[in-house]
C-alpha cells in the first residue's frame, strides 16, 4: 500500500493488520517517553483546505511521535491566495522532498488527483463527503478495544445516526465495519438518506427508538446547522426529538452498549444528555486512539518494507 | 559434463545435500542450559534485589519466562517478566517487511533496575542495540545484562552476551531455529 485514499484500499486482513499495528503503537504512546525513532528522516506535509483542530493535530502528533519531520500548510497564508493553482502546490511542495501527504479538501477526489502529481504517499483526511479512512480506523480500534474484540466484527451491530448524505464519516464506517462483518444499520430521515444505498449492505430504520435497545454501538453523526436551512430538516429541534441521544434513550441501550461521534459535537442537537456521564461514552477515546491509528497508517506507508507481510527471516 | 547432470548437482551425483534440520541442543539439553544461566545471573547480581527480565519479542519472550520460573525455583522468590518489542528502533525499517502485533509490556519501572534483556539467539547484535534503546523510552536502568539461548556469532556491532545457553559456530546461509523443545541448524550444506 502506497497510499490510504479510501476504505476501498484495504482489504480485510490489511485492516486487521492495522488494527494491530495500532495496538503497538497505543503501547508506545503510553511509554514515559512516547516517542521512537521509526520514521527519522521522512517528512509528512499536512495539506488542509478545511478547517480541522483534532484531525491535523492528531496526525501532526503521530508524525512527531515516529519522529518524522512534518510541514504545515494552511490554505489561509498560502500562495493559493495569490491564485497558484492546486496542481503548482503539490508540485512545488514535492520538489522540497517529501515522504507523505495529509490531504483534506471539501471536493471528492482531490487525493487520487494529487497522486497523480507526486510520487509521495497520499493519505486522505477528508474528501467531500467522500471518504475519511482514518476515522474509520480509529473508530473500529476503539470498538475492538472497549469490547475487547478479537479477531473480526462478526456478530456486532452498530447503528449510525444522523446525516448520512452528507458524510464521508459515515460512508468510510460503513465501508470499514461491514468489511468486517459488522452489521450495520443506517438511522435517518428519508431526506438525509443517500438517493441510492446499492452495494452498501446496510439496514435502514428511520426510528432510533425502535433500534436502541438492541445495539451494541450508537454512532451519532454531527448534525450541521445548514442544512435546517436547507430544509431538510423541520427544525433541529425535531431532529433532536427523533433522533437525539436524550436521558430516556440511554437509559435505553444495553448496558455493555458504546456512544461515539467524530467530533466536534452539537450539545443539544444529536446529544442532549453530557456524555461525560455516560459509562458507554467513548468518544475521547476515539481522539486518543486517532494519534494510534495514524501513527499505524503512517509507518505502514513509509516504514514497513513491503507491507503488511509476515518476515520469513530468522532471528537477526 | 554429462547432459543428464546440472550445474548444481552435488559432485558425488547422490541427492543435494541441502539441511535435514540438525538437532544440536534438545529439550534437556536447554533446561539444563537454563538452570546454569538462572544461577550465574543470581550469583553475578548477589540475589535478585532490582532484577528484571525482560523478552525481547518474539523469540525471546518465552525464555524469560522459563527463566523466572527457574530463578522462583531456586530462590523462592519471584522476579518480575518483561516483554519488549524493538521493531520501532531497528536500523533497517523500510528495507524489510515488518512484524507487527507484538507490544511491549514493562511491568515495572525501569530507573535503577538490573534488566537482563533475554533473547533467542544472538547474531548480528542489531535485534539488541535496537532494543537498549528502546529500553531507554521506559526509564534509566542501573545496568543491563544480555541472556541468550544460543550465540551464533557473526556480530556486526560492539555487543556481548553475559549469559549464554551454547556457543555455535554458524555459517550465514544457515538459519538456526529455537523452540522449549530442541535447537536446530536450518540450511547450508549438509
Amino acid at each position: 500500500m502506497s497510499h490510504l485514499r479510501s476504505i476501498a484500499d484495504l482489504d480485510r486482513d490489511r485492516a486487521l493488520g492495522l488494527l494491530s499495528l495500532a495496538d503497538s503503537m497505543a503501547e508506545i504512546n503510553a511509554r514515559p517517553i512516547p516517542k521512537v525513532p521509526a520514521l527519522r528522516g521522512r517528512t509528512v506535509v499536512s495539506l488542509f483546505f478545511e478547517d480541522s483542530t483534532r484531525t491535523r493535530l492528531s496526525f501532526e502528533t503521530a508524525a512527531k511521535r515516529l519522529s518524522a519531520d512534518t510541514m504545515n500548510f494552511s490554505v489561509s497564508t498560502s500562495s493559493v491566495n495569490k491564485g497558484e493553482s492546486l496542481r503548482d502546490t503539490i508540485e512545488t511542495i514535492t520538489a522540497m522532498g517529501v515522504d507523505a501527504f495529509v490531504v483534506r479538501h471539501k471536493s471528492t477526489g482531490v487525493p487520487w488527483q494529487i497522486s497523480r502529481w507526486t510520487d509521495a504517499s497520499i493519505v486522505n483526511a477528508g474528501d467531500g463527503w467522500h471518504q475519511h479512512p482514518t476515522q474509520a480506523l480509529l473508530d473500529a480500534f476503539t470498538i475492538r478495544r472497549r469490547l475487547s474484540v478479537t479477531g473480526d466484527f462478526a456478530g456486532l451491530h452498530v447503528a449510525i445516526v444522523g446525516d448520512i448524505k452528507h458524510s464521508r464519516v459515515a460512508r468510510s464506517d460503513v465501508q470499514l465495519l461491514t468489511l468486517l462483518g459488522a452489521k450495520v444499520t443506517l438511522v435517518a430521515p428519508a431526506s438525509l438518506l443517500p438517493p441510492s444505498l446499492e452495494g452498501w449492505g446496510v439496514e435502514v430504520s428511520n426510528s432510533l427508538d425502535a433500534v436502541i435497545d438492541r445495539i451494541d454501538v450508537l454512532y451519532l453523526l454531527r448534525m450541521q446547522m445548514e442544512r435546517q436551512e436547507q430544509s431538510l430538516v423541520p427544525s433541529l429541534g425535531e431532529y433532536s426529538v427523533r433522533f437525539g441521544l436524550t436521558e430516556s434513550r440511554a437509559r435505553r441501550l444495553q448496558s455493555h452498549a458504546l456512544v461515539m461521534h467524530p467530533g466536534p459535537m452539537n450539545r443539544g442537537v444529536e446529544i442532549v444528555v453530557d456524555p461525560a456521564e455516560l459509562p458507554g461514552s467513548a468518544i475521547l477515546d476515539q481522539v486518543t486512539n486517532g494519534v494510534s491509528v495514524r501513527m499505524a497508517v503512517l509507518f505502514d506507508l513509509l516504514g514497513s518494507g513491503t507491507g503488511l507481510h509476515e518476515t520469513s527471516g530468522g532471528a537477526l | 559434463m554429462s547432459p543428464n547432470t546440472s550445474d548444481a548437482a552435488p559432485p558425488d551425483g547422490g541427492a543435494f545435500a541441502v539441511a535435514a534440520p540438525k538437532t544440536v541442543l534438545t529439550g534437556e539439553d536447554i533446561g539444563r542450559a537454563l538452570r546454569r544461566m538462572a544461577h550465574e545471573i543470581i550469583e553475578r547480581n548477589h540475589g535478585l534485589d532490582a532484577v528484571v527480565l525482560v523478552g525481547i519479542q518474539r523469540g525471546g519472550v518465552w525464555v524469560a519466562e522459563r527463566l523466572a520460573a527457574v530463578i522462583e525455583a531456586i530462590e523462592s522468590k519471584k522476579v518480575p517478566v518483561g516483554v519488549l518489542d524493538a521493531t520501532f528502533h531497528r536500523d533497517d525499517i523500510g528495507m524489510r517487511p515488518v512484524q507487527h502485533g507484538f507490544a511491549s509490556q514493562i511491568p515495572v519501572p525501569l530507573d535503577g533496575a538490573i534488566v537482563v534483556l533475554v533473547d533467542d539467539v544472538l547474531y548480528t547484535g542489531r535485534t539488541v542495540r535496537a532494543a537498549l534503546e528502546a529500553l531507554n523510552d521506559y526509564g534509566r536502568p542501573k545496568a543491563v545484562q544480555l541472556a541468550v539461548v544460543v550465540d551464533r556469532g557473526h556480530r556486526e556491532l560492539p555487543i556481548r552476551p553475559d549469559y549464554v545457553g551454547k556457543n555455535l559456530p554458524t555459517s550465514r546461509i544457515e538459519s538456526v531455529q529455537v523452540t522449549p523443545e530442541m535447537v536446530t541448524i536450518v540450511g547450508g550444506a549438509g
